[in-house]
């Protein structure tokens, strides 16, 4: 019986590689992430694990990248007992201060996950890596410290559901507009426990970053990872950052899926999640008249460079809407200079953006772009979950960064052709 | 094991921001947590929840955000056990790693009511509704994961066992 993907990298991370679905095996672990929300509580449960040393500190990864720069006392404290325990262990890859960008962009680009990985993380946002043709899925800290302790962790084998998206992309539409349009159809427990495959011309035609910001909202289906085959845009990406060998998977032709469902890419206009559920999301031309405070373009799904040139398109020679808060935070230090020198930061800059460091901080309201009561905000973020920005009587919209950057400049959702025909 | 308590009702994916709203995540101390758990869904949880009663909620509890800050407020809060008709992955096993007994019954998730007295009897699945006489079964829980609980959690787990 053929293998999918999945399947293929769980078995060569095992020693019971004659699973199937619903079976409890024990991996092998790449990588182990975490970051300055999650990592405490590791490092105190390993702590409790009467061990001293870590056996592997190369397979561990620790970014500071969600209340940083600092936002308070608490979360310096956080951060200095991570640094701490780094130094500590000698943590090789421990990205802080200059150094540190937001974990899912940031390890992708440092070429620390590769194709063919298993890769756990403290955090749900980890699935993103599934684009790059990985095993990559999020885990609590505990997992996190039992991996630090041994290696390993406990997977159940889940049923892979397989998404074809056929056709050709429409204008302005990026991988964000095609998983926001899937999380709609499936809803946001849809996949629940199961893994995502998805393939097509669709996806096919997208870029790397298109396909990582795709991967990363599986999680919002409630899946366990959203993995694509790697082709040669993957591999061009790949193989000047890698820092391990790589394998590139290919599901069998007779793969066992428990589903598989086919999208016409010709139905699929920009789109925008509206409150307070990512599965609520409509085409572009069905938002109808939304008026909004804030727009936020940045983070783990959207902060990469690609997104940022989309950005900077549609703002070019634009100004922000009087009244309106545009937020652009690139996602890395590398993704901040790249900016700064094909002149997109001059462009933001000039249309009375606000530029930032890189960090999660607004997309889960932990600092820098907190939304007041009765506030909209349109966001290139993950969740729109009550309170998910600010106060619990504010509202988060989602949406990829074309339609952010023509809202910006409009003050309400908008379709980027209204700025740029 | 037995739990027994009154039950408190929630609805459909419940996130972790609203089981812990991530203003909070400055800290890991459950004595911090519990002081905010479940606020945001509803503002009065924290202060009139007594130790040992029983969230029952609807299906996919738990999405979105890894964080094990919820299952330790609810844990810190007194919460004896959570019902709900599915768990989101990361908060069913992030739940069992660390002794948070939960259990799936659909047909527990609709029946029981607001404040009705509940009883689960842990080794076999079996919930109870005291108020209103009814009775559901969990589904069964893999071995594996009847071990993880047995053990006090993953970290005592591989104490005692040497590994996962």
């Amino acid at each position: 019986m053929g293998m999918n993907i999945a399947e293929k990298i769980l078995a060569a991370h095992t020693k019971t590689p004659e699973f199937r679905p619903g079976d409890i095996i024990k991996v092998s672990v790449d990588v182990a992430l975490a970051n300055d929300i999650t990592a405490p509580i590791a490092i105190q449960a390993f702590g409790s694990s009467g061990l001293t040393r870590l056996p592997d500190p190369d397979r561990v990864v620790f970014v500071l990248d969600h209340f940083t720069p600092n936002k308070d006392i608490a979360s310096a404290n956080q951060c200095k007992l991570v640094r701490d325990f780094a130094r500590q262990q000698g943590i090789s890859r421990f990205f802080d201060g200059g150094e540190a960008g937001v974990e899912h962009a940031l390890l992708p680009e440092k070429g620390l996950v590769v194709p063919g990985d298993l890769v756990i993380g403290a955090d749900s946002h980890t699935c993103t890596y599934g684009a790059l043709g990985a095993f990559a899925t999020g885990v609590g800290s505990t997992d996190l410290a039992a991996a630090m302790m041994t290696g390993q962790a406990w997977m159940k084998v889940p049923q892979t559901m397989k998404f074809v998206f056929d056709g050709e992309l429409r204008p302005w539409v990026g991988g964000k507009d095609l998983i926001l349009y899937l999380i709609g159809k499936i809803g946001v427990d849809g996949a629940l426990y199961r893994v995502m495959e998805m393939e097509g011309p669709g996806i096919d035609a997208l870029e790397v970053s298109d396909r990582l910001s795709m991967s990363n909202m599986a999680i919002e289906a409630g899946a366990k990872a959203g993995i694509m085959a790697p082709d040669e845009k993957t591999e061009a990406y790949v193989k000047p950052r890698a820092t391990r060998p790589y394998t590139l998977y290919a599901s069998d032709p007779d793969a066992v899926y428990e589903s598989t469902t086919i999208f016409d890419c010709a139905d699929i206009e920009p789109q925008v999640a509206f409150p307070h559920l990512p599965e609520n999301s409509r085409g572009i031309s069905e938002v109808g008249e939304v008026a909004i405070d804030q727009v936020v373009i940045g983070s783990c799904t959207n902060g990469r460079i690609e997104d940022l040139r989309v950005a900077s398109r549609i703002m070019k020679g634009n100004r922000v809407a009087k009244g309106l808060r545009c937020l652009i935070l690139p996602a890395t230090p590398l993704v901040f200079r790249q900016a700064v020198s094909e002149g997109l930061i001059g462009v933001f800059l000039d249309a009375g953006a606000i530029v930032g460091p890189p960090t999660c901080g607004p997309c889960l309201g932990g600092h820098m772009g907190i939304l007041a009561k009765g506030e909209k905000g349109l966001a290139t973020t993950n969740r729109n979950f009550v309170g998910r920005m600010g106060d619990t009587g504010s509202e988060v919209y989602l949406s990829g960064p074309a339609v952010a950057a023509a809202s910006a400049v409009t003050g309400r959702i908008s379709a980027p052709q209204e700025v740029l025909p | 094991m037995i739990f027994k308590g009154s039950a408190w009702r929630f609805g459909d994916d419940i996130d972790t921001d609203a089981i812990i709203p991530a203003r909070y995540l400055n800290t890991s101390d459950p004595g911090e947590l519990k002081k905010h758990c479940m606020e945001d869904a509803d503002p009065q949880f924290p202060t009139k929840v007594k130790p040992g009663d029983i969230i029952v909620a609807g299906k996919n509890f738990g999405c979105g955000s890894s964080r094990e800050h919820a299952p330790i407020s609810i844990k810190a809060v007194g919460v004896s056990c959570v019902i709900a008709s599915s768990f989101a992955r990361i908060f069913f096993r992030n739940s069992f790693n660390m002794g948070l007994p939960i259990f799936e019954s659909d047909e527990a998730s609709r029946a029981i009511g607001q404040g009705d007295l509940v009883e689960v009897d842990a080794s076999t699945g079996l919930i109870r509704d005291l108020t209103t006489g009814g009775e559901f079964t969990a589904r069964p829980i893999p071995a594996f994961m009847q071990e993880l609980i047995a053990d006090g959690g993953l970290i005592e787990h591989i104490r005692k066992r040497g590994s996962i």
